[in-house]
């Protein structure tokens, strides 16, 4: 008798012991930041101070843009509610040490991708959610219409603590062009001073070219030249270490782009439910167990493309429809000429 | 025993915290960066920084490393810092003594000055210098010259280069007047002490520092040309001028806002040290028949200075700490240049921002030690 209760025990405490662990491992797939987000309430998103199309705030204080509704996406997967995000405005300098001193938990701010940048600072980026390169924009009475054009002694506006610093000296020292830089801390001065004449030219990505020459004065006086000097691909950032947490980051940017390309929009996903395509119902929740990966429910998917829409829709509400780059250029998917492939979400 | 106990037990105490809490912070960031995978070394200052800065005073480009870049932010806050200091002691003396002044319009004028800039954050006063004179400051084309060679525009302030011939023969002719002068300054006290006679030392400096680099025009081969600003056309409607040299307007900006911010204050402390020195002594001056002047330099002025000097130094102090506002207007100072695109391009925050701040470190302290030297030098004597 004696005998048996022991093996009893034994048995017992092995049992505790495994449940234990699968508890514990579970647990830890719910990754920290989930957990404090969850336990928040809501998402900790670093934006731009203000870059129309991409993160910019109304009167009223509500963020509108492509990366505003990243952010967006992942509140709607992890929290049910797309509304559910705290924006802090950050510049360019600051974004970064914000998000790896933990202060924000996505940073969603029109950053370029770079080998350095991912590797060495305690960062990952996530993907891409908009393809950008670096462009000028000078004033059209100057006849410029080229790069080509530019002599010895222009001077250049443009940010610090940006790519746009270290490609603008590459391009000037391969076509050999002696160059004046000046740069600001934050876009709305170096804008203001471009705009009094301080400098020939004012050089950044092409996006936030086009954006802020809709804040100028008198925007039809200048022009973006053709020539891009760089590549910048553009996307979200998280710390590094938190592997889950990059998960459903990477896979909330990705749903809105695969939504798009298998044509499913906010105002259509409930019906998809009873689509014949297995890829459409399963990023509708209808098929498969795809947010148990994450320690999600099924319709996370589903919520993203229902509160924020697909990729195409959120691309038409903040660049397109707002007169910023009406041309989605490389930024269309690649099913339709552009770039924009990701991989399958099954 | 007991006593001594009592005494030391509180400050091991607070030692132990100190160390405790500087522990603690230290333990944490380098477990966070750890799990991060940041790595901490300043191994990066060599390496190169690939961007380029607007103006620098010593040879620098791209290809230079990154404690060059370093060298570049920390001599441009130097050069703001100095200019700023000689133009706020300047004006904050004539500003402080024109306070005092019996005439009504200077004393108004000089009150208004101070209420005025001394109340207005000073980053506003350097936006509205900047952008302000950005936008009242023609376009190069449009520059009317100032004595024919100086150029003032929206791109900058273009004054012509110096091109010397034999220039060390003209710095020899300088140091030469400057050790004459101090000479004959030695020579004038003693003679003024033991035979009361007095010599018009300060006609004869001004004779010997003119006098003695003419001369060296004239027969030591020195010569001097000018090589004036030339407009050149870049584009249709924009132009810059070459040759010469060119001030940023953000230095100019920068310098007046600080060196007028920081006047204020200073003429505050002058105004507060004449008043301090008590009236018996201007009219006891007065009456040993001492003009206005002379009452002012040999008796007011030594004893308000003991005043003057220790809230100066703190303006100093302010002054330098402030030109980090450079950041704002795309002065390439310290902050702007290492804390800012070295920091970004890196990544190493922790590094780079200790590293700037033991720089402001010392040089305030530089600062205070030179200023403390002057203090004591003026101090009383006890004999």
């Amino acid at each position: 008798m004696f005998k048996y209760l022991k093996q009893l025990t034994s048995l017992v405490a092995m049992v505790a012991v495994l449940f234990t662990f699968t508890t514990e491992s579970m647990a830890a797939k719910k990754s920290k930041t989930l957990k404090n987000t969850q336990k928040k309430g809501f998402v900790r998103c670093g934006v731009s101070q203000g870059l129309p199309g991409f993160s910019n705030a109304d009167a009223a204080g509500n963020w509108t843009g492509v990366d505003v509704d990243v952010c967006r996406a992942v509140a709607a997967a992890v929290l049910g509610d797309a509304n559910k995000v705290k924006f802090t405005p950050l510049s360019a300098k600051e974004r970064f040490t914000a998000l790896t001193s933990g202060e924000i938990d996505i940073l969603s701010r029109n950053t370029t991708w770079t080998l350095s940048r991912d590797a060495d600072i305690g960062l990952t980026f996530v993907g891409v959610n908009f393809y950008d390169g670096q462009g000028f924009m000078v004033r059209k009475s100057s006849g410029i219409t080229s790069t080509s054009q530019f002599k010895d002694g222009i001077s250049a506006c443009t940010n610090i603590g940006t790519t746009t610093e270290l490609n603008m000296r590459d391009f000037f020292n391969s076509k050999g062009i002696s160059y004046e830089p000046v740069a600001f801390e934050k876009a709305d001065e170096v804008v203001a001073a471009y705009d009094a004449g301080r400098c020939d030219t004012y050089t950044t990505d092409k996006s936030g070219l086009a954006a802020q020459r809709t804040k100028m004065k008198n925007p039809d006086e200048h022009i973006v030249l053709p020539e891009t000097i760089s590549k910048e691909p553009l996307g979200p950032v998280v710390r590094q270490g938190d592997a889950v947490w990059e998960d459903i980051v990477r896979w909330s940017l990705n749903t809105m782009i695969e939504a798009e390309e298998y044509g499913i929009t906010s105002a259509n996903a409930d019906m998809m439910k009873t689509s014949d395509n297995p890829a459409i119902k399963r990023l509708v929740g209808a098929e498969g167990e795809l947010g148990a990966a994450f320690g999600l429910d099924n319709d996370w998917s589903l919520r993203i493309i229902k509160q924020v829409g697909n990729y195409g829709e959120s691309y038409k509400r903040n660049i397109a429809d707002t007169g910023i780059l009406p041309d989605r250029g490389p930024n269309q998917l690649w099913t339709k000429g552009g770039i924009l492939y990701v991989p399958p979400a099954r | 025993m007991n006593f001594k106990l009592k005494d030391i037990v509180p400050q091991l105490i607070t030692v132990f915290a100190v160390v405790l809490v500087f522990g603690f912070f230290t333990y944490n960031a380098q477990i966070n960066m750890e799990n991060r995978g940041i790595d901490f070394g300043y191994g990066f200052l060599s390496q190169e920084s690939s961007f380029d800065v607007q103006f620098s005073l010593i040879e620098y480009d791209g290809s230079h490393s990154y404690f060059r870049a370093y060298l570049v932010g920390l001599l441009n806050t130097i050069l703001v810092s100095v200019i700023g200091i000689i133009i706020a002691t300047i004006l904050g003396v004539i500003v402080g003594i024109a306070r005092l002044s019996p005439n009504y319009l200077i004393n108004k004028f000089a009150a208004f000055y101070v209420e005025f800039f001394r109340n207005i954050p000073l980053l506003l006063q350097i936006f509205f210098w900047y952008f302000a004179a950005l936008r009242a400051l023609p376009l190069p084309q449009d520059a009317e010259a100032m004595f024919g060679v100086f150029f003032l525009t929206i791109k900058g302030l273009y004054v012509p280069a110096f091109i010397w011939q034999n220039f060390n023969i003209f710095l020899y002719s300088v140091i030469a007047a400057i050790i004459a002068i101090i000479v004959i300054r030695a020579h004038a006290k003693k003679v003024q002490e033991n035979q009361g006679k007095q010599i018009p030392v300060f006609l004869i400096s001004i004779g010997l520092i003119f006098i003695l680099p003419l001369l060296s025009f004239l027969i030591g081969g020195v010569r001097l040309s000018f090589e004036v600003p030339v407009l050149k056309q870049l584009a249709t409607t924009s132009f810059i001028y070459e040759g010469g040299v060119s001030l940023p307007p953000e230095l100019i900006a920068l310098t007046l806002s600080l060196s007028l911010y920081t006047a204020t204050f200073i003429a505050e402390c002058v105004r507060a040290g004449i008043q301090g020195v008590g009236k018996g002594q201007k009219e006891a001056a007065a009456s040993i028949g001492l003009t206005p002047n002379q009452v002012l330099k040999l008796v007011i002025m030594p004893q308000a200075l003991r005043i003057i000097i220790p809230p100066t130094t703190n303006q100093y102090l302010n002054l330098t700490k402030n030109s980090s506002l450079a950041a704002a207007i795309a002065y390439p100072d310290l902050v702007l240049v290492f804390a800012g695109t070295a920091l970004m391009q890196t990544g190493k925050a922790i590094e780079i921002v200790s590293i700037t701040m033991f720089t402001y470190l010392t040089l305030s302290i530089s600062i205070s030690i030179l200023m403390n030297w002057y203090n004591k030098k003026i101090a009383i004597q006890e004999k």
